[in-house]
C-alpha cells in the first residue's frame, strides 16, 4: 500500500503527518529547470543521501557523472558486437561469392577471397555497423528492462512533459529537515512516500 | 605572454642546419652522366640489378608517369641508365618539394581549421586560437617556399613535371590537350591567386583576433565571422586546384575527381594532429593553463574522425579504379602496388588501423601521451602518404628513404618549430573578449 503526503511551499511550517512504522520513507522531489537539478544533485550527494532514481522528460548532460553511477559498459558491447558483425559479413560474402556460387563479375577472378576482397569491404563495413547499432540497442532494452507493453515506471506524469523528479532514500534521516534542505536547493515540490511492506 | 625558450631555438636551428647540410649533399652527390649511374647501381650489387630488370618491363605501362623524359625509351641498356639517370636527377627536388609541402599543408589545414571555428562560432575552442594562429604563421614562409619550388619544377628549371617539358609534350597527344591548363605560365599565376588569397585571410583575420583584445565591442568578431565565411568558400575551391596543380599533375595522364577532398582530408588530420601536439606540449610546459582535458579529448575526437574520413576518401578512390580497372586510371596503383607495395600499405595501416584502435577508446583521448603517440604515426603515415602522391611520378623505381628525404623533413620540420613557436610569442595565449572564451574556458565533456 502506498500512502503519499504532499506538502506545498506555502505550508511549509505545517507539521508533516507521519507514521510510527518501520516503512522505507521515499522522498520526490520536483524540479523544472536541468541546471537547478543538476545543482541540487551535487548539493544532495554532498550531504550524503542517497538518490534512488531521478526521472528526467530528457537526458541531462552530465547527471550520471553528477549522480556517480558507474560509466555504462555499453560501448564495449558495442564494439563486440562491431567485430561479430564483421566476422558475419567476412564469412557470408565467402560463402556467397567464393565457396556456394563462384561468380565473375567484371573480370574479377572469384575464386580467392582475398583478390576479390576491396569489394567487399562496404559490406563490412555496412555489417559492422548494423550489427553494433541493432545489438546494441536490443542489450539497453534489456538492460533498461523496457520492452513493448511494459508499464510505465515514472512516478509523475509531467517528468514526460517539463518537470524534473528526485527520489532520495529518507532511510533514517529527519524528513523535516530533509524536506527543508531539498527546498532550499530548488526544489518547487516535495511529496513522501511511503512503501509500507504488506505482510 | 609566451618566450621563445632559447633551447628551442637552437633546437630548430640545429634541426634547420643539419637539413640543409643533408639537401646541398644531396643535390651534390646526384649522378650528371650514365657512366655514374651504371658506377652506382654496380656498387650496389644485385639488388639493383634486379630492379633495373623489373624497370624494363614496366617502362611501356608507366613511360611518362615514371618520370621518363625519353618518350622513345627503347629497352636497350643506354636508355634504361638515361632513365635512371633522370629519375635519380629528381630524386632530391622531389625530396625537397614533398617535405616542403607536407609542412605546408599542415598550415593551410590549420588555417583552414581556424576559419570553421570563426564560421562556425563555436564555443569550445577560443581557447586554442593562439595556437592555431601560430600555426597559420607558417604559411607566409612555406607558401613562399612552396612557391619558388612550382617555379622552378613549372618553369622546367628541374625536370619534376613532365608536362612542364616541351620535348615530352610535343611527342604526348593527351599532354597537349592539356597544355591549355598544365602550362608554367598558368600554374604559376594560380599559385600566386591561391596563396596569395590564403595569406590575405590569414593576415586580416588573426590581426583582427589580436586586435580583438584591446576591444570594447563585437565588431572585430562579427568582421572575422564573416571574413572566414568567405575564406572558406574560397578555399574549398582553391584547394582542389591547388591539389590538381601541385599534386596530380605528376601523373599528369592519369585523373581523380575526388583528389581535392582526399588532399584535404590528409591536411586536414595533420593540422589537427599538430594542434594538438602544440597544445600538450606547451601545457606540459605550465602554459596554457586553461585548456582543459576536455579540449584535448575533442582535438583527439577530430584526429580519429578525420582519419576515418581520409580513409573513406582513400578507399573510395582506390575501390573504384580497382573495380572498373580501366587502363588509363588502374595505372596509378599498379605503379603504386608493384614498386611500393610496402608503404603504400603500410601508410594505411598508420592512417587508418592504428589510429583507429589507438583512439577509439573515450578515455584514451585524454591521456596525453596516447594523443602524442597517435600523432606521431598519423604525421609519418600522411608524410609517407603525400610521399605516395609524388614520388612515382617523378623517381619512380629509383625510390628510397635516404639523406635528401629525411634532410628535408629535418630541414622543413626546424623551419616550422622556429616560425610557429616564434609568432607565438607575438601575442598573450588566452584571446581576449571573445564572446565564447568564457564558454571556451568552462568548457567539458
Amino acid at each position: 500500500m502506498m500512502r503519499i503526503i504532499m506538502m506545498k511551499q506555502g505550508k511549509k511550517d505545517q507539521h508533516l503527518k507521519t507514521t510510527n512504522n518501520m516503512a522505507s520513507k521515499v522522498i520526490h522531489a520536483i524540479y523544472n529547470d536541468d541546471d537547478i537539478l543538476l545543482h541540487a544533485v551535487k548539493q544532495v550527494r554532498n550531504e550524503h543521501y542517497h538518490i534512488e532514481e531521478i526521472y528526467t522528460p530528457f537526458p541531462v548532460h552530465g547527471l550520471e557523472k553528477a549522480m556517480g553511477l558507474a560509466d555504462t559498459r555499453i560501448a564495449i558491447t558495442s564494439f563486440l558486437y562491431g567485430l561479430v558483425g564483421l566476422a558475419v559479413s567476412i564469412v557470408m560474402m565467402d560463402y556467397i561469392m567464393i565457396q556456394d556460387w563462384p561468380q565473375d563479375i567484371g573480370g574479377k577472378p572469384s575464386f580467392s577471397y582475398i583478390a576479390n576482397m576491396p569489394a567487399f569491404v562496404p559490406i563490412m563495413f555496412e555489417m559492422t555497423v548494423f550489427f553494433a547499432a541493432h545489438l546494441m540497442v536490443i542489450t539497453f532494452y534489456m538492460r533498461s528492462k523496457l520492452w513493448p507493453f511494459k508499464k510505465a515506471e515514472n512516478p509523475d506524469v509531467r517528468t514526460t512533459d517539463d518537470h524534473f523528479l528526485m527520489a532520495i532514500d529518507a532511510g533514517q534521516h529527519d524528513v523535516d529537515a530533509l524536506s527543508k534542505f531539498l527546498y532550499d536547493t530548488g526544489a518547487l515540490e516535495i511529496s513522501i512516500i511511503e512503501k509500507e511492506e504488506d505482510h | 605572454m609566451y618566450t621563445l625558450p632559447n633551447k628551442l631555438k637552437l633546437f630548430a636551428i640545429i634541426f634547420m642546419v643539419v637539413g640543409a647540410i643533408g639537401i646541398i649533399s644531396g643535390f651534390l652527390t646526384t649522378p650528371s652522366t650514365t657512366a655514374e649511374v651504371k658506377e652506382m647501381m654496380a656498387a650496389h650489387g644485385d639488388s639493383h640489378g634486379e630492379i633495373a630488370e623489373q624497370d624494363g618491363d614496366t617502362h611501356a605501362v608507366n613511360a611518362e608517369a615514371a618520370g621518363n623524359h625519353e618518350e622513345a625509351a627503347v629497352d636497350s641498356e643506354e636508355a634504361h641508365l638515361l632513365h635512371t639517370l633522370h629519375q635519380l636527377q629528381n630524386k632530391p627536388w622531389s625530396a625537397l618539394y614533398i617535405a616542403c609541402f607536407f609542412f605546408f599543408m599542415i598550415a593551410l589545414g590549420c588555417l583552414a581549421f581556424y576559419a570553421i571555428q570563426w564560421a562556425s562560432q563555436a564555443g569550445w575552442s577560443p581557447v586554442l586560437f593562439r595556437v592555431m594562429e601560430a600555426i597559420t604563421a607558417y604559411l607566409v614562409p612555406g607558401g613562399i617556399i612552396m612557391f619558388v619550388l612550382l617555379a622552378l619544377s613549372g618553369l622546367h628549371i628541374n625536370h619534376l613535371f613532365v608536362w612542364a617539358d616541351p620535348e615530352v609534350v610535343a611527342h604526348d597527344k593527351l599532354l597537349q590537350g592539356k597544355a591549355g591548363w598544365l602550362n608554367g605560365t598558368g600554374m604559376l599565376i594560380r599559385a600566386a591567386i591561391f596563396l596569395g588569397g590564403w595569406m590575405l585571410y590569414r593576415h586580416f583575420a588573426v590581426k583582427n583576433s589580436r586586435k580583438m583584445d584591446d576591444a570594447t565591442d563585437n565588431r572585430l568578431f562579427k568582421k572575422n565571422f564573416k571574413i572566414s565565411a568567405g575564406f572558406l568558400v574560397f578555399f574549398i575551391y582553391t584547394e582542389s586546384v591547388m591539389s590538381w596543380d601541385w599534386i596530380m599533375s605528376f601523373d599528369p595522364h592519369w585523373f581523380s575527381t575526388l583528389f581535392g577532398w582526399y588532399v584535404f582530408a590528409g591536411m586536414f588530420v595533420c593540422a589537427i594532429t599538430v594542434i594538438a601536439m602544440i597544445t600538450i606540449y606547451l601545457k606540459s610546459k605550465g602554459y596554457l593553463e586553461f585548456v582543459n582535458n576536455s579540449h584535448i579529448h575533442d582535438l583527439a575526437k577530430y584526429m580519429f574522425a578525420f582519419s576515418i574520413f581520409w580513409t573513406y576518401l582513400w578507399f573510395s578512390q582506390f575501390m573504384l579504379i580497382w573495380y572498373a580497372n580501366i587502363p588509363e586510371e588502374v595505372t596509378y596503383f599498379v605503379t603504386r602496388i608493384e614498386d611500393f607495395k610496402l608503404p603504400f600499405f603500410g601508410m594505411v595501416a598508420m592512417n587508418f588501423v592504428f589510429p583507429v584502435l589507438l583512439l577509439m577508446n573515450s578515455d584514451y583521448k585524454r591521456v596525453n601521451w596516447f594523443v602524442i603517440l597517435a600523432g606521431i604515426v598519423i604525421l609519418a603515415g600522411h608524410y609517407i602518404d603525400v610521399y605516395l602522391m609524388i614520388t612515382p611520378g617523378t623517381v619512380g623505381t629509383s625510390w628510397n628513404i635516404g639523406i635528401p628525404e629525411i634532410s628535408s623533413v629535418l630541414f622543413f620540420f626546424g623551419l616550422f618549430v622556429f616560425v610557429v613557436f616564434t609568432a607565438l610569442t607575438k601575442a598573450p595565449l588566452l584571446v581576449k573578449n571573445n564572446p565564447f572564451v568564457k564558454e571556451s574556458k568552462n568548457f567539458h565533456y
